[in-house]
């Protein structure tokens, strides 16, 4: 076990400084830059933008640039925002909270009634249930989150006044049942995809277990059809499901992109978009060692985990 | 200056200080609304902005929404009014050569301050703040947006603390538009500090204006509350709130549902005009922006040297129907680079005539033929090039297809290559990197007709200079009459030189102008003491004086 984890965190660091490289070098390369958005202010002229650039070391060669920076990534200081001139850590922990809210309220939701209905769906399999939350699934895969948060919007804030149209609290407000309130809309608009992804593996998974011979054993031993779902098909088919949530980790603090900007919800994915139009180079490299670290720590938990669960599973 | 043409706010603050409350009450006749506003600020106003606000020392490079929140919690030593006119700020009185307050020559600057202005943490606002915020931004180290101008300053004395001033390397007229733009810091907050790039005031600003900082909610909103102490009239309302929507279909909901009060930057788009003007509740008008777009071209590369081809590609783009088609018949067509409601505008220059067959008979007259593929060419340089813009911009994406069926038409090739816009407007705009830009550009210094920057020889940084030309324009005569307009003061003097460089540039055609923009600006029912301003980049320049009817 120790073992194991020695050898992955070698593998980690390895990893995290390859994405680095690669992802500094890509953002860097790109034409542009973050003085860019300053090409069409009134009176700014090229001395100004190369003064600035200066000032900024973003005139240093590139290799300089990333030693200095990982230099200090080393010593804690993540860098300070071009945009926002705060440190990159304080600018990601003030959207963190944002995207937490509505990532787990909507992960709940998806987790919850997807498992529900993956497994009603295999126990009643080409029911009518089934077919409906086959039929369900496609729709909700093949339409974008955007167009199901404008039609939410357009029903249930503007017509029929029920929901706010977006935004996380009022200002001024800022209640927990002012929270709850703007939190239904986009955790619900957002969970609708993954009910459908989960219901779909979940139906997948159960139906893979329930026609095996320990069930077939467990059922003709006597034990109740309810303790034969519960304990021996549910549980089992659970475990490849721990694999994909671990996966899912670091969804939950990345962001939502789409759900983000339609429902004006200052989170990780707008933070993302806004640096990276700005090319807020400290921000975007700050998000992507974080999200990189996310993904690591996801896998490793979710092995820790099934392997705990699982007896079969040896980790070395 | 004559009375008549004083803005309400001046002649409200000269009566003010007469102390006669009751000559006051004649303007009840020019809006009545105004026995509505509250003696004490009361509500909130919530605006809604599609960028995030995130600059706050005012000295530093900003955008639009950056000004919308300084112009309220900061002020400049005076104001321009939305007929372009100067009024005294942080300043006691405008100075001008009439009055004395400029030398005859226009080297010597004379402000005298209002002593009756506090910081918002208490202290008083003198003339020492004054002479620091001017070296702070020529200071090497720190990153000031603008030096135009600034660099120019010598010798800058404070005479008492309500009085300072300074002497001009040489005359510089438009300094006047640019220290509207310039707000004052304090000296107690910044001045003893190593860094002030990173300054804790960068994000918690203290200033003189009309609103307090109150609190950011980073990617959310901006709260600022009301100066009780502000030296000025207002503010009305308690909280002035600028809520981040980057989304302008989201911003343009929100509008609808009420969630926002006022619709601010980027506004209402123009498909929507129709229908915001059918809101309940809710107060749409068209306003003129500053901004004028164009077909910017590249006058280094060989396919535009020849005077018939730009004329011929102008001749054959079909401004009004781009106008009408596209953007639904709001911005008004344009042959200048100024806004039509600048003093300096002229009014009398050629009117653009969409003609396919002027285009064809200047390219065949003057020798531009077409080859086997249909295309133009003369002396090996085919006429073809390639056009671009920030990729995503919808409405220009169409009227480029539109541009390139209609020049196909006359034998001219233009491909288009749209970038993001950290690439668009990075070196590939900068470094003249391309053949044709569409773009919206003000061209302005400020309110200034100044155009130095954008059109002067030596502004070309492709080529070493300094400037933002980026289209290499290069001529003489304009350079010789900008340097002259620049160092007089005489306004109608000015007028009539930067006139004949609208001429010019008319006839040159290094950029050719299709319209100036309008937008389309929203706000709910019941707020008052909105009032648009041309010589401002936002639209919430004077929310001091928004106030909820009651």
């Amino acid at each position: 076990m120790a073992g194991f984890l020695v050898k992955r965190l070698w593998q980690s660091i390895v990893l995290l400084i390859i994405v680095s490289m690669i992802g500094f070098g890509v953002l860097h390369l790109t034409p542009g830059g973050p003085l860019s958005q300053y090409a069409l202010t009134p009176g700014m002229t090229q001395e100004t933008m190369d003064r600035i650039a200066e000032q900024m070391g973003l005139n240093r060669p590139l290799p300089i640039q990333y030693l200095d920076w990982a230099w200090r990534l080393l010593q804690g200081d993540w860098g300070t925002s071009y945009r926002d001139q705060q440190p990159v850590l304080t600018v990601i922990g003030r959207h963190l909270f944002a995207t937490l809210l509505l990532m787990v309220s909507s992960t709940v939701i998806s987790i919850g009634l997807g498992t529900w209905i993956g497994i009603r769906g295999a126990t009643h399999r080409y029911s009518t249930f089934d077919y409906t939350a086959t039929v369900g699934a496609m729709i909700a895969l093949s339409i974008p989150t955007f167009w199901f948060g404008l039609v939410g919007i357009y029903v249930f804030s503007l017509k029929l006044g029920w929901l706010p149209a977006g935004n996380m609290y009022t200002i001024g407000d800022g209640s927990l049942l002012d929270y709850l309130h703007h939190l239904i809309l986009p955790s619900v608009v957002l969970a609708l995809v993954n009910i459908a992804i989960w219901s779909r593996y979940m139906r997948t998974a159960t139906l893979d277990v329930i026609n095996q011979d320990f069930v077939k054993t467990a059922r003709a031993k006597g034990v109740g059809e309810r303790r034969v779902l519960m304990k021996h098909v549910v549980g089992n088919a659970l475990l490849p499901m721990i694999t994909l949530a671990g996966m899912q980790l670091p969804n939950l603090l990345s962001g939502a992109l789409v759900t983000e900007t339609v429902f004006t919800w200052p989170g990780m994915g707008r933070l993302f978009l806004d640096s990276l139009g700005y090319n807020d180079y400290p921000v975007v490299m700050g998000l992507l060692m974080f999200s990189a670290i996310l993904v690591l720590l996801g896998n490793l938990i979710a092995d820790l985990v099934a392997a705990s669960i699982d007896p079969r599973i040896r980790l070395a | 200056m004559p009375i008549t043409n004083m803005n309400r706010r001046k002649a409200l603050t000269m009566l003010g200080l007469t102390g006669a409350a009751g000559a006051i009450a004649p303007n009840l006749l020019v809006s009545p609304a105004w026995a509505a506003r509250p003696d004490t600020p009361t509500g909130q106003i919530v605006v809604g902005v599609s960028q995030e606000p995130t600059v706050f020392n005012p000295l530093m490079p900003r955008i639009e929404v950056d000004d919308g929140v300084q112009l309220s919690v900061f002020d400049g030593l005076v104001r321009i009014s939305p007929d372009g006119e100067f009024i005294p700020a942080l300043a006691a009185e405008v100075p001008t050569i009439e009055n004395g307050g400029l030398s005859e020559d226009g080297l010597t600057w004379h402000f005298k301050l209002r002593d009756d202005v506090t910081w918002h943490d208490g202290e008083p606002f003198t003339a020492e703040d004054v002479k620091f915020t001017l070296e702070l931004i020529m200071d090497p180290n720190f990153r000031s947006w603008r030096t135009t101008g600034h660099e120019l300053v010598r010798d800058i004395e404070v005479v008492s603390p309500t009085e300072i001033k300074w002497r001009m390397e040489e005359p510089f007229a438009p300094y006047m538009s640019i220290l509207v733009e310039t707000m004052m810091v304090p000296k107690h907050i910044l001045g003893h500090l190593e860094d002030r790039n990173e300054a804790p005031f960068n994000q918690a600003p203290i200033g003189t204006g009309a609103f307090k900082w109150g609190s950011r909610k980073a990617g959310d909103h901006v709260e600022l509350v009301a100066n009780p102490d502000y030296f000025g009239e207002g503010p009305f309302v308690e909280r002035l709130i600028f809520k981040y929507i980057p989304d302008l279909t989201v911003l343009y909901t929100q509008f609808k549902s009420g969630d926002i009060d006022i619709i601010s930057n980027q506004y209402i788009t123009p498909d929507n005009y129709a229908e915001a003007k059918t809101l309940a509740g809710k107060e749409v008008s068209v306003v003129p922006a500053p901004t004028v777009e164009s077909v910017f071209l590249n006058n280094e590369k060989p396919q535009f040297q020849d005077s018939a081809v730009r004329q011929a590609i102008y001749a054959a783009i079909d401004k009004q129907t781009i106008i009408d088609a596209l953007y639904y018949g709001l911005p008004t067509p344009s042959e200048s680079y100024l806004p039509q409601q600048s003093y300096y505008y002229n009014p009398d220059l050629p009117r653009h005539e969409y003609s396919p067959e002027t285009a064809n008979k200047l390219l065949d007259e003057a020798g531009w033929e077409r080859g086997a593929d249909g295309i133009r060419a003369k002396d090996g340089v085919r006429l073809s090039f390639s056009n671009s813009t920030t990729s995503g911009n919808h409405l220009r994406e169409q009227a480029q297809q539109f541009i390139q069926q209609s020049l196909g038409e006359v034998g001219i090739e233009m491909t288009i290559e749209n970038k993001p816009p950290a690439v668009m407007w990075g070196e590939y705009w900068t470094q003249s990197q391309f053949d044709s830009v569409i773009v919206g550009i003000v061209f302005t210094t400020g309110a200034d007709a100044d155009v130095t920057v954008r059109f002067a020889s030596d502004a070309i940084p492709a080529q070493g200079g300094r400037g933002s030309n980026t289209g290499q324009y290069q001529n003489p005569e304009v350079d010789k009459l900008l340097e002259e307009a620049g160092r007089i003061f005489d306004q109608a003097k000015r007028k009539e030189l930067y006139g004949q460089v609208q001429e010019i540039i008319r006839e040159d055609l290094p950029l050719l102008p299709l319209f100036q923009y309008a937008t389309v600006r929203g706000h709910k029912e019941g707020l008052k003491g909105i009032e648009a301003n041309i010589n401002t980049r936002i639209d919430t320049w004077n929310a001091a004086q928004y106030y909820w009817d009651q």
